[in-house]
């Protein structure tokens, strides 16, 4: 293979994207060179194993996604905009809607809310770490090096084109050859390692380590969604695993299980892409119902509305999503009967969706209600979420689905819900959570700028997309007729809007690093639940003194019975591990293992796997237990942080 | 505080307006103005659901509007506070209820419609359907019409007021039939066939084309559907009888190459030699072209919009 089929050549596009990566990754290594920081970013953050660290890289790492997948999302509208355009062709185009699709959901959501569990859950149930520290490090290091890997794909040997759902047989050897597919399967199969990982640990350290005193029914609504959230990633990432391998063995191997050639049944990928892609859709949105939930109530100074009933249809909606992928092809001609089952079930997970609206909406009830910009995006997601949902519905419905199915009818449903509940989210949480993290408020003048031109944007952007749906527009052509135009041009402009609000959100990350003023305490907004107990910086421990929990919404309890977290008397010694570099390199090997194996150059890749073996031999021979942080230099910190 | 209140209606009001005017523009909306019995029961089943649905909008966002207005904390606020309030039993099995039975009232039309959709419509009842196979390749449509021993590429003539039965396949990636005007998409699947009923009831020139993404020349993979009157059907029928020249296995080969090409027209079927609906017809294009689908066609924009002139199909 020469260079010029190495690296992906021919595009202007490209080549500017080339120079701006070679351009970035240069001042950066400049910057941490000058500054002399490299001893710092490997001890402080490659080697740490504190969930808070890692979360932030977590949510770092999503932002830098979000622009990526985002840009994907504006060249698109740009092509779509008028009729003649001519700026992407259609191979390009294929190739950035499958990006945008891809990274959007494993690389931009899903770690953007494991990200906020990160920070967020630990602290919630008054534990100091997850369970497994280490392994929460080997997440975060697979899916980084799995994103990684999607996204050299631009640069080098060429990106996926077969969409983010990639169908076989169109996404089978024969049909996309060349490296790009394999990109997509290896960059999954990486990342999900860390995401199976992380679906058992956190179940693990909310089943075992709450605080004494709270109970399954007294944990805090976000805890409970991750909790159930993680229960679906065990169930569901497996089927990936498989589907994502078996597709793998076909491509590189010649094996015949998603193929034309040799009895091959090309439709069993779309049926396990689905069996794990249903769920997937409430890996992402469950977290966010938390994040509103816990948003809402502290900003309505009110508890929330039907605590048990919340948690109940969570559970419910959970289980339901395992048992409506079929109606994700409708129209692959299972019968009437087989469709009639699914589009029931379909349509029933709207009643307890539907519960969950009128609680949010019942908490707003005689509250408080003071409109912060975290406040904002979650107010913001009950109507828009509400117009997703019902067109879900209408989705749900096959016999009208056979017209909506594959038109922007759907593309506007999805990213409907997707953005008004998981983006939306997102960003509610990030702004809730920021001070926890960084010590200082996101700026809210600022903030409000950028929720206003997002929101709006968001509307002008997709409410469209539904009419041209109906009439008769497909998903994924990389040219309008001149019949869409109006609406199309309208979409765009809405979109560039989102484009700016984001921009503007970011700059405030900057602006409020200056001049934001400095946190004091720990509870910048009247807090209710757990992490706001904890002192601002957060110690690595959390918690000096494990907290004891009576009631729900344990601190705004505790705050009204004026008591404290804190009693120097009764701090002890705490056990805390140790950082390491194992998970960063065993990560980095498997990089270097799965790249080799996107060009097929297999002995390359056993090499890398052997080592991947060695490297897990060494681990299981590592007798590290860790070290403990005495109570003068916990008392130390305590102090200093609580102002005593 | 007060400003950011204001903007919140704005908005509201903002997109309330977009909602009214893009409705307005609604029944020229091809899915929403059905050519025939088909895509009219499926535009049916989409207003009764908008009916529903669009109460349950008008009460969420009454609801929401009225709750944000009254508790705004902010100077001067009468509304009563109850930090406490958590639960209303009452009210709980209300809102629980509601939606069953709007799921119910939803679930009923949808099924019956669906077995409904898997017979030919019967408003034509009295007359065997038509029977046309639409047989896709990357990234052309054939339309072979067996009983009539004629195949077209690319376009499709039916007569009005008759069922057609497409029996769909695919002799390489999956497609869909779609031709919104008359009703809703099927896929097609190489070995395998699905059976789709449409029917049309104006005469006109509709649109059609492959709704399912199957890679770079899928934008293009369009058809124009000629209804006309069945003795209009049986004069277009008969002169392509008379004058398209016979399709040969070769030139059929030839034409499963993924690339694109114009309307044709032929006296012969593919189907004399290969089903791709049926398990042996599966490989049938990949085992000739496997080496065709690594090309690239470098589409761009403005090649091949549209198949020729629409008066003039089927002469190359």
């Amino acid at each position: 293979m020469g260079l010029d089929e190495f690296f992906v050549t021919g595009e202007p596009l490209i080549y500017a994207g080339m120079v701006a990566i070679t351009l970035v990754s240069g001042a950066i290594i400049f910057l941490l060179t000058y500054f002399k920081k490299w001893k710092w970013l490997w001890r402080e953050w490659l080697t740490t194993v504190d969930h808070k660290r890692i979360g932030i890289m977590y949510i770092l790492s999503a932002l830098a996604m979000l622009f990526r997948a985002g840009s994907d999302a504006l060249m698109m509208r740009t092509q779509l905009a008028f009729p003649d355009m001519n700026f992407l062709n259609a191979q390009h185009y294929n190739e950035i809607f499958t990006t945008h699709g891809t990274i959007m959901i494993f690389f931009m959501a899903m770690p953007f809310l494991i990200g906020l569990m990160n920070i967020v859950v630990p602290q919630q149930i008054g534990a100091r770490d997850f369970a497994f520290p280490y392994l929460n490090a080997l997440s975060f290091w697979s899916f980084f090096f799995g994103a990684m890997l999607f996204n050299v794909s631009f640069v080098i040997g060429g990106a996926p084109d077969a969409g983010w759902t990639s169908y076989t047989p169109l996404a089978g050897d024969i049909m996309s050859q060349g490296p790009g597919q394999n990109f997509y399967l290896l960059a999954l199969q990486l990342s999900g390692i860390g995401t199976l990982a992380t679906g058992i640990n956190l179940m693990v350290t909310i089943l075992k380590m709450r605080a004494p005193g709270m109970t399954l029914f007294k944990m805090p609504i976000f805890t409970w969604s991750t909790f159930i959230t993680m229960f679906i990633i065990v169930f569901a990432f497996p089927i990936l695993t498989i589907a994502l391998a078996l597709m793998t063995i076909d491509r590189i191997f010649g094996s015949h299980f998603f193929t034309l050639a040799g009895e091959g049944l090309p439709m069993m990928w779309a049926n396990l892409f689905w069996m794990w892609g249903h769920p997937e859709v409430y890996i992402v949105i469950l977290p966010a119902f938390g994040i509103f939930s816990e948003v809402i109530a502290t900003f309505a100074r009110k508890r929330l509305f039907g605590y048990t009933v919340m948690v109940w249809s969570i559970i419910l909606i959970a289980g339901l999503s395992f048992l409506v992928w079929v109606h994700h092809f409708f129209t692959m001609g299972a019968g009437a009967f087989v469709n009639s089952i699914f589009s029931v079930t379909t349509m029933a997970i709207a009643i307890p969706t539907g519960v969950k609206i009128f609680n949010w909406l019942a908490t707003l009830y005689k509250s408080r209600i003071r409109t912060t910009t975290a406040m904002m995006w979650a107010l913001a997601f009950i109507p828009s979420f509400t117009i997703g949902g019902i067109t879900g519905v209408m989705l749900g419905m096959a016999a009208a689905d056979y017209q909506f199915h594959n038109s922007y009818f759907l593309i506007a449903h999805f990213h409907y819900v997707l953005i008004a509940g998981t983006v939306f989210g997102c960003f509610a949480g990030l702004v809730y959570w920021y001070p926890k993290m960084f010590g200082h408020k996101l700026n809210e003048r600022i903030g409000k700028w950028a929720f206003w031109l997002f929101v709006i944007g968001f509307h002008i952007c997709f409410l469209p997309q539904y009419f041209l749906g109906l009439d008769g527009m497909p998903r994924r052509v990389f040219h309008i007729v001149p019949e869409w135009f109006n609406l199309n041009v309208i979409s765009t402009i809405g979109a560039f809007g989102m484009g700016l609000g984001f921009a503007v959100f970011v700059y405030n990350i900057y602006y409020s690093y200056r001049y934001s003023e400095r946190e004091q305490t720990g509870d910048p907004w009247d807090g209710r639940t757990l992490e706001w107990a904890t002192p601002t910086p957060v110690p690595e421990y959390n918690f000096a003194v494990v907290p004891h929990v009576k009631e729900h919404d344990a601190y705004w309890d505790m705050k009204q019975k004026g008591e404290t977290i804190y009693d120097e008397s009764k701090v002890e010694p705490i056990h805390m591990p140790n950082s390491t570099g194992q998970p960063f390199i065993m990560s980095a090997i498997m990089f270097f293992a799965s790249f080799a194996l996107v060009f097929e150059w297999i002995w390359l890749a056993v090499a890398g796997l052997v080592t991947i073996l060695v490297t897990m031999g060494i681990r299981s021979f590592d007798y590290d237990e860790g070290r403990h942080i005495d109570v003068e230099e916990i008392k130390q910190t305590e102090r200093s942080a609580r102002g005593l | 505080m007060r400003h950011t209140r204001k903007h919140l209606s704005k908005g509201l009001v903002f997109i309330l307006i977009g909602l009214i005017l893009l409705l307005s523009g609604c029944s020229e909306l091809t899915v929403l103005d059905p050519k025939g019995p088909v895509a009219e029961s499926q535009r049916d089943l989409i207003l009764y659901s908008l009916i529903f649905l669009l109460g349950v909008v008008a009460v969420v966002f009454s609801l929401f509007i009225f709750m944000v207005v009254k508790y705004r904390d902010k100077p001067n606020r009468k509304a009563e506070y109850k930090p406490d309030l958590h639960g209303n039993r009452t009210i709980e099995i209300i809102w629980t209820i509601i939606p069953i039975m709007i799921v119910t009232s939803l679930s009923i039309p949808t099924i019956t419609t669906l077995f409904d959709l898997e017979e030919p419509p019967e408003s034509s009842a009295e007359q065997e359907p038509l029977v046309i196979h639409a047989t896709t390749a990357d990234w052309k449509w054939f339309f072979s019409y067996p009983e009539q021993g004629i195949e077209t590429v690319n376009y499709l003539h039916i007569p009005t007021d008759r069922g057609i039965e497409f029996h769909l396949s695919s002799a390489d990636s999956m497609t869909a039939l779609w031709i919104p005007a008359l009703g809703g998409q099927k896929y097609n699947m190489a070995g395998m066939e699905n059976i789709l009923y449409l029917q049309a009831d104006e005469t006109g020139v509709f649109q059609g084309r492959n709704s399912n993404f199957n890679g770079e020349g899928f934008a293009e993979q369009t058809f124009k559907v000629h209804a006309e009157s069945s003795s209009d059907f049986q004069d277009w029928v008969e002169s392509t009888q008379n004058s398209a020249p016979e399709l040969t296995q070769e030139k059929y080969d030839s034409l499963l190459k993924p690339e694109l090409v114009d309307t044709m027209a032929f006296s012969s079927t593919h189907l004399e030699w290969v089903d791709h609906g049926t398990k042996d017809g599966m490989d049938y294009s990949i085992e000739r072209h496997r080496d065709a689908f690594a090309e690239q066609l470098e589409l761009k924009n403005g090649q091949n919009h549209e198949h020729g002139p629409s008066g003039e199909e089927g002469e190359e």
